[in-house]
């Protein structure tokens, strides 16, 4: 078989060393021993036992590795590790509270709005920053706004719904 | 994506040491555009070098009845910052029409400005490109070029360069502030990008640890008409095909100043002077629109697959002309108005 693109080990001998990263995850501090290159997707996934976030293209192009990094959703997979030492990231594990589940959540289940589920916990995260947002007024607006997370399955009528309901309750803080 | 030091810059100084003489140090920003290409294998870096840290270019301020825009501000707080909303509400709707809400969270003014090329071949490292390995050849000439540029071409690339921001930027007649091992300098926006010549290698006149700190937009922001249209694959979240920003300054029903960028076009956003010339004191017709189009883009050349941007282009004018007579019929993600 011929590879593509040269494969990179993980650890290195020839004088890269790991650096110590603190996280602050839904509201707790992650400390990691990891090499400047692990993607902030594969420290939740890999180091961090947070698969909640998705992998999916690790390249930018659909969404599913979305967290709220600050409160703002950003894409993990473009962002490495050591860049977001001391922000306050959080995943779909932290989205439901005392074990209630998020309005989002709800909204998801009520509205059908997912098939395989690959991309929900994207879209939760992206929906929860785009209503925090508060640019979006129009359904067409909330489509344009959400078109960064791509739904292989097609769900999305009902994910859009979804998310208009809740912003028309106006009860997602 | 090949092993690198990761270390922080806390002042554009530092910044500018840190990269020294090496050759392969690179500075990261958002990230958007520079972790997906190592990721590929297709750039290498043997020191990152975050300038997140450095202070003092993450604001958009006010600058001599101009705005200066902070490098590392992102593209969603320039997007939405009410200065700009307000008074360069062009800029505000060509940044909104690219990539998505994640990415424009992410991605920096000073960053936007140096995203690479999104031709098939340059992001195949199997295939030649003289863009990626200089000599090796231009695929995209006898290839698949549906996507490639139609103006200022040469034998060497016909690459496009891909970003929606710099075609407002380009129109609004932006300059870019640097600081190098050499001090601090100015470009204008117009002479930031490079055509491809034989050096397609070479995408802007920014040099090897040079940092851009800010840019400044001069105090015309167009904002009572102004629009912006990107034709594309999709409604969103895609690259423009052709794009075209265009402000006009009308008086009495006539048109006092015109101006229109294309993006997707060209390997730098491309600006029609020669159709702003002619616009100028003439009645903003359809007419008129076109024959300034005509003009525009009089020197382009279609390559097999992708002369149907000609057209598409000329149309993408005349259209947006007409809708910069009415900036509030235009939609979400810089579509065509109803
Ligand atoms: C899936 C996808 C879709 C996209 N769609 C669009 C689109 O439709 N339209 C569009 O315009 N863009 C689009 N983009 C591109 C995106 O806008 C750019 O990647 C982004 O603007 C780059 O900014 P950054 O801060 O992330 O740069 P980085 O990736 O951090 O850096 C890019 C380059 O600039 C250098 N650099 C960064 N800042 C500075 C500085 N201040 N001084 C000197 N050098 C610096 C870096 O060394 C690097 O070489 C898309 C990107 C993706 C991944
Ligand atoms: S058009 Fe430019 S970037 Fe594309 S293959 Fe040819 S040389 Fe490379
Ligand atoms: S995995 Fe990050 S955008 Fe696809
Ligand atoms: S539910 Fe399967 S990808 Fe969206």
């Amino acid at each position: 078989m011929i590879l593509p693109y040269p494969i990179v080990p993980d650890v290195t001998d020839d004088g890269f060393d790991t650096q110590t990263v603190t996280l602050n995850v839904n509201r707790m501090k992650i400390e990691l021993q990891i090499l400047p290159w692990v993607s902030l997707l594969d420290a939740l996934r890999e180091y961090s036992d947070l698969t909640g976030t998705k992998k999916g293209c690790d390249h930018g192009q659909c969404g599913a590795c979305t967290v709220l990094c600050d409160g703002e959703r950003i894409l993990s997979c473009l962002t490495l590790a050591v860049m977001k030492e001391g922000s306050e990231i959080t995943t779909i594990e932290g989205i439901a509270q005392d074990g209630q589940l998020h309005e989002l959540q709800k909204a998801f289940i009520e509205y059908d709005a997912f098939q395989c589920g690959y991309c929900t916990p994207g879209q939760i995260c992206s929906a929860i920053g785009m209503l925090r947002e508060g640019k979006a007024k129009t359904r067409d607006e909330v489509k344009e706004l959400m078109s960064g997370n791509l739904c292989r399955c097609g769900a999305n009528n009902n994910i859009i719904d979804a998310i208009m309901d809740v912003k028309n309750q106006g009860n997602y803080e | 994506m090949n092993n690198f030091i990761y270390t922080k810059a806390h002042s554009v100084q530092d910044a500018v040491d840190k990269v020294g003489g090496k050759t392969d140090a690179k500075f990261v920003a958002g990230g958007t555009n520079l972790i997906d290409l190592m990721k590929y294998s297709l750039t290498r870096a043997s020191t990152l070098i975050d300038v997140n840290p450095i202070e003092g270019h993450h604001s958009i301020e006010e600058k001599d009845g101009g705005i200066r825009l902070g490098a590392f501000v992102t593209n969603a707080k320039t997007a939405y910052h009410p200065l700009i909303e307000e008074r360069y509400p062009l800029l505000s709707r060509a940044i909104l029409a690219g990539a998505s809400a994640q990415i424009r969270n992410m991605a920096t003014n000073g960053g936007n400005l140096l995203q690479r090329t999104r031709c098939y071949y340059f992001y195949d490292a199997n295939t030649p490109c003289n863009k990626r390995e200089p000599g090796s050849g231009c695929s995209a000439l006898m290839g698949y070029n549906r996507i490639m540029a139609i103006l200022g071409t040469s034998d060497s690339c016909i690459a496009v360069f891909p970003s929606d921001m710099c075609v407002a930027l380009a129109a609004l007649d932006a300059v870019v502030n640097i600081s190098g091992p050499d001090g601090e300098r100015s470009i204008a926006f117009t002479d930031f990008h490079r055509l491809p010549g034989n050096t397609p290698h070479i995408d802007n006149n920014l040099l090897h640890g040079e940092v851009i700190t800010s840019i400044d937009i001069p105090e015309k922001g167009f904002c009572k008409n102004y629009s912006y249209l990107k034709l594309r694959d999709r409604n969103s979240y895609a690259f423009a095909l052709v794009s075209v920003a265009t402000g006009l300054e009308l008086e009495g029903g006539i048109i006092k100043e015109a101006r229109i960028a294309l993006g997707g076009v060209a390997h730098v956003p491309w600006r029609g002077k020669n159709g702003e010339e002619f616009l100028k004191d003439k009645e903003p017709t359809r007419d008129n629109f076109a024959h300034a189009a005509e003009i525009i883009l009089s020197g382009a050349i279609g390559y097999e697959y992708n002369s149907f941007k000609i057209e598409l282009a000329k149309r993408a004018i005349v259209r947006n002309c007409i809708m910069a007579l009415h900036p509030e019929t235009q939609l979400p993600g810089a579509q065509p108005s109803a």
